[in-house]
């Protein structure tokens, strides 16, 4: 056998072994794409039903006596009323086989508890209610809404299910009378965390978010475009100082994010006294970590601008500052905004430093300053991701999508800077 | 006046200066010619209003708290003096405290509070703290404000027209702008030293040797020192191991995957997929990792538990293997990236070379283009391994907090990051050992990857230079 036989007897094999190679190619591309899919699709999934929530409309006899109110009653008193007593009434009246007093609460159960509190402002609002029998929407307890969204198996057996067979019997009751609808849920946009999870909202968080990326972007974007451009443009060359900074910038990139949060509790609130839990510390954390980011990103665009134009504007007598301010930040602006939001949208899904400064903890207020003790959007998705009940899985869900879309605009945003303002030099 | 008014008076203040600086410039002008444009003259102005004036209050503001505890303790009768260092911190909170709820009783309803139930001590200290803390921002307010007014003052007197305010702009400018880049060199130093202190004292409680060699970690019992058994294990070998597992898994999922997508991507796709798989590939990077950490636990984690029970293996509901598959999947697009890179660089001319050999496309890719792009891929790993041990929030929810020292992918294991989290997001006190353990981890974590970073950065480097 000659040498030309031989490769030819090989060429098989070897072509099949090229097409192997290129098929392990295409399976690595679509095994990450196919993954990246499935994490939203699951996320979808789970997330959309908690856009929806159900309702419930019932009846109620707003009685001044059951609520001890005397004839002429001031603001303090319709405030103080007992208005549960009258939810309870209502329920009592219309499902009057709860006997036991496990069933008595189950029935108490299948409105939120926000329920008390939505009709004393409503009779606050406009007194004249007193006495009067009207309708009421109320929202529907979680697991009365869980169910309503079919994500509870009415077939298994009553020991396994969250909603027992009377409640279920309840439930169809209200259906069949349409006292029960599912509408958008604007509750989820318009409160803040709680305990229940049918009161639960993510306003609270996002407005906590949105104080922390004010803190970090009112930082983070002058110091880093100043840094950019004292590296490029004035930082003396071969200096030791310089050279620091460089190493610097390029190993803080790469430092894990817990780590910022240990410098931020250790500094930050143990050194300087910034109030714990509050936005303005999170928002220095979170600068300090979007820096590099910028840096790196800004002193590209800088880079990019050519030097004609620096050499034009010194021949006809401006200023070195005079240059970078008035001509080389101008022409590299559109970059270093695409490198800031892209840092933003890091810092904007940046979980683990917050945690250790104390944005942890249960907030049922909205923050209304950089002082006030807030979570933010991904340290509320962490939270509600411990809690066990089924309403919240859906909740979290629901917040990452909101989260999710935010970042995607972000980036939406930067691309679409750097295709529109991009020079071609 | 809090600080943010105060802030706001100071940048009116400089606004008043500006104009100050500008018309006695425009003035000068009139009757010889200025070095300067008036504006410069008019920022001179400003900027020596604002920059000391903010230095003081920030110095001031970050300082007062603690000479103003020092004051009231120093004034308080002699029996408040002689307290343990606990017992002081104690006291010093409490009165902080009522001095708080105080202070609010007065803003909201304009009474102030009945003080029956406080101890008296507590109660006058609240008082005299509150009685400083007045004195203190009426006097904060008053230097900052004389000193802008008295800059403004002073600047104005110096303006004439020779006066080379343009070069001094531009000085004070480029010195903010070194001081900026400058934070970079600052914020490394904090971390070193704030992490090592606290590291510092951590080993003062536990010999070091027992942390790094330890085989058992149970920081639990620290808590009551004066128990039995009381002493705490800071053994942080299970830790170490489990850190290493999960990143052992991560990296067996994200280093075939991401070097297989990034040379597929750059040898074989046409460029029509590669501009849409690309993109989206590098959306995994963009996703938050708490977003990974949720999917993990509750869609991954309860998947992994039934197909090794439906194979007849036990596994714990938190899982070492999910979490490690996750983090694989969200550090895919550190290998890819850096790997296409890297294999984009090699220079057509060995492809070409490798052709006319006769090897077929798969053939030059494993035996020249791989060889001859091996350090940038190594490198990319290297980060990739740098993220995986760094990574907090997927193992967080994911893996347990049980150290357990094993290899078994099905049973739990807790790491490093998850163990600095759970020990400080509790209440405590912030010097106990347990909140200290958290920065001797975090000391540790820092040294590993900053390590892995140089490495990387410096074999990345040094590829680069070999074809440029």
């Amino acid at each position: 056998m000659n040498h030309t036989e031989k490769i030819q007897h090989s060429l098989k094999k070897r072509h099949a072994r090229e097409k192997r190679f290129r098929l392990y190619g295409l399976l690595s591309v679509s095994i990450s794409i196919l993954f990246l899919l499935s994490l939203l699709g699951d996320i979808g999934f789970k997330g959309m039903p908690a856009f929806w929530q159900t309702k419930v409309k019932l009846d109620i006899h707003l009685d001044p006596e059951r609520l001890g109110l005397g004839p002429n009653p001031d603001q303090d008193d319709l405030f103080q009323a007992n208005y549960q007593r009258l939810i309870a009434d209502t329920l009592t009246r219309m499902f009057p086989d709860a006997k036991t007093r496990q069933q008595r609460r189950a029935l108490k159960n299948l409105v939120s508890k926000s329920a008390a509190y939505e009709l004393r402002d409503a009779v606050i609002a406009n007194p004249q209610l007193l006495g009067q029998t009207r309708p009421f929407w109320f929202l529907a307890k979680d697991d009365v809404d869980v169910y309503m969204k079919g994500r509870i198996d009415r077939n298994l057996p009553e020991s396994q299910r969250r909603i027992k067979d009377y409640q279920l019997a309840w439930i169809d009751t209200l259906k069949s009378q349409g006292r029960l609808k599912q509408g958008f849920n604007t509750t989820f946009f318009t409160n803040s965390d709680s305990r229940e999870p049918e009161q639960a909202g993510i306003r609270g968080a996002f407005t906590g978010s949105m104080l922390t990326m004010l803190v970090t972007l009112s930082l983070a974007f002058p110091i880093g475009v100043l840094a950019a451009l004292y590296l490029e443009e004035f930082a003396p060359q071969n200096n030791r100082w310089v050279d620091l900074i460089e190493i610097n910038i390029n190993n803080l990139a790469a430092v894990p994010s817990i780590v910022f949060g240990l410098l931020g509790l250790a500094v930050f609130i143990g050194f300087f006294g910034v109030p714990r839990s509050a936005p303005l510390a999170g928002g220095l954390v979170l600068t300090l970590m979007t820096l590099p980011t910028i840096i790196i990103t800004s002193r590209a665009a800088i880079k990019a601008v050519p030097n004609s134009i620096r050499e034009a504007a010194l021949a006809l007598g401006a200023s070195k500052t005079q240059v970078a301010f008035g001509h080389v930040l101008p022409l590299s602006l559109p970059g270093i905004l695409t490198g800031t939001i892209i840092g933003m949208a890091q810092a904007l899904g940046e979980t683990a430093p917050l945690l250790l400064i104390g944005m942890v903890a249960f907030v049922a207020d909205v923050p209304h300053s950089i002082f006030d003790p807030s979570t933010a959007l991904p340290v509320q998705i962490y939270l509600w991701a411990d809690s066990p009940e089924r309403a919240f899985v859906e909740r979290t869900s629901a917040a990452i999508i909101v989260l999710l879309l935010f970042l995607m605009a972000m980036n939406a945003l930067a691309v679409f800077m750097r295709k529109k303002f991009e020079n071609k030099w | 006046m809090n600080v943010t008014s105060l802030l706001l008076v100071l940048v009116s203040i400089a606004l008043l200066g500006y104009f100050g600086g500008y018309r006695k410039a425009r003035a000068l002008s009139s009757s010889a010619k200025t070095h300067s444009r008036p504006q410069y003259h008019g920022y001179l102005v400003a900027l020596w209003a604002l920059l000391p004036a903010l230095a003081v209050l920030m110095a001031w503001t970050m300082s007062q708290e603690a000479i103003i505890t020092r004051l009231v303790m120093s004034e308080l009768p002699a029996t408040a003096q002689h307290q343990s260092a606990a017992e002081r911190s104690l006291f010093i909170n409490q009165f902080k405290n009522l001095a708080q709820a105080k202070k609010s009783a007065v803003d909201e309803s304009g009474v102030s509070l009945p003080n029956e139930e406080d101890d008296p001590l507590t109660n006058q200290a609240a008082n005299r703290y509150l009685h400083w803390q007045e004195r203190s921002q009426v006097a904060r307010t008053l230097a900052v404000i004389t000193l802008a007014a008295l800059a403004i003052w002073l600047t104005l007197r110096r303006l004439r027209a020779s006066f080379q305010a343009r070069n001094r702009v531009e000085k004070i400018i480029q010195f903010i702008m070194m001081l900026s880049a400058s934070i970079a060199i600052l914020t490394t130093v904090g971390i070193v030293f704030s992490v090592l202190f606290e590291a510092l004292q951590f080993f003062r409680h536990v010999p070091i040797t027992e942390f790094l060699f330890g085989t058992h970690w149970n920081p639990q019992t620290a808590i009551r020192a004066d128990q039995v058994g009381g002493s705490g294990s800071f053994g942080a070998i299970p830790l170490f191991t489990g850190t290493l597992l999960i990143s052992l898994i991560a990296l067996s999922v994200a280093v075939p995957l991401g070097l297989f997508s990034a040379i597929y991507l750059a040898e074989y796709a046409s460029p029509r997929v590669r501009a849409i798989a690309k993109p989206v590939m590098e959306m995994l990077a963009g996703i938050p990792t708490v977003v990974y950490g949720f999917f993990a636990a509750l869609t991954v984690a309860p998947l992994i538990r039934q197909t090794a029970e439906s194979l007849g293996l036990s596994a714990s509901s938190e899982s070492t293997l999910a979490a490690g598959l996750v983090m694989g999947i969200m550090i895919i697009p550190f290998v890819s990236s850096l790997s296409d890179d890297v294999i984009s660089a090699v220079p057509q001319i060995l492809r070409d070379g490798s052709y006319a050999m006769g090897a077929t496309k798969s053939e030059t890719i494993k035996q020249v283009i791989i060889p001859a792009a091996l350090p940038g891929i190594v490198g990319g790993v290297l980060l990739a391994a740098s993220r995986a041990i760094g990574e907090t929030m997927i193992v967080v929810m994911a893996a347990g907090l049980a150290a357990n020292l094993t290899a078994n992918p099905l049973d739990s294991v807790t790491t490093v990051t998850t163990q600095i989290v759970t020990l400080l997001t509790g209440d405590q006190e912030f010097d106990s050992p347990k909140t200290l353990a958290a920065f001797a981890l975090g000391l540790g974590l820092f040294v590993v990857t900053l390590g892995l970073n140089i490495i990387s950065l410096y074999v990345v480097r040094k590829y680069r230079e070999q074809y440029e």
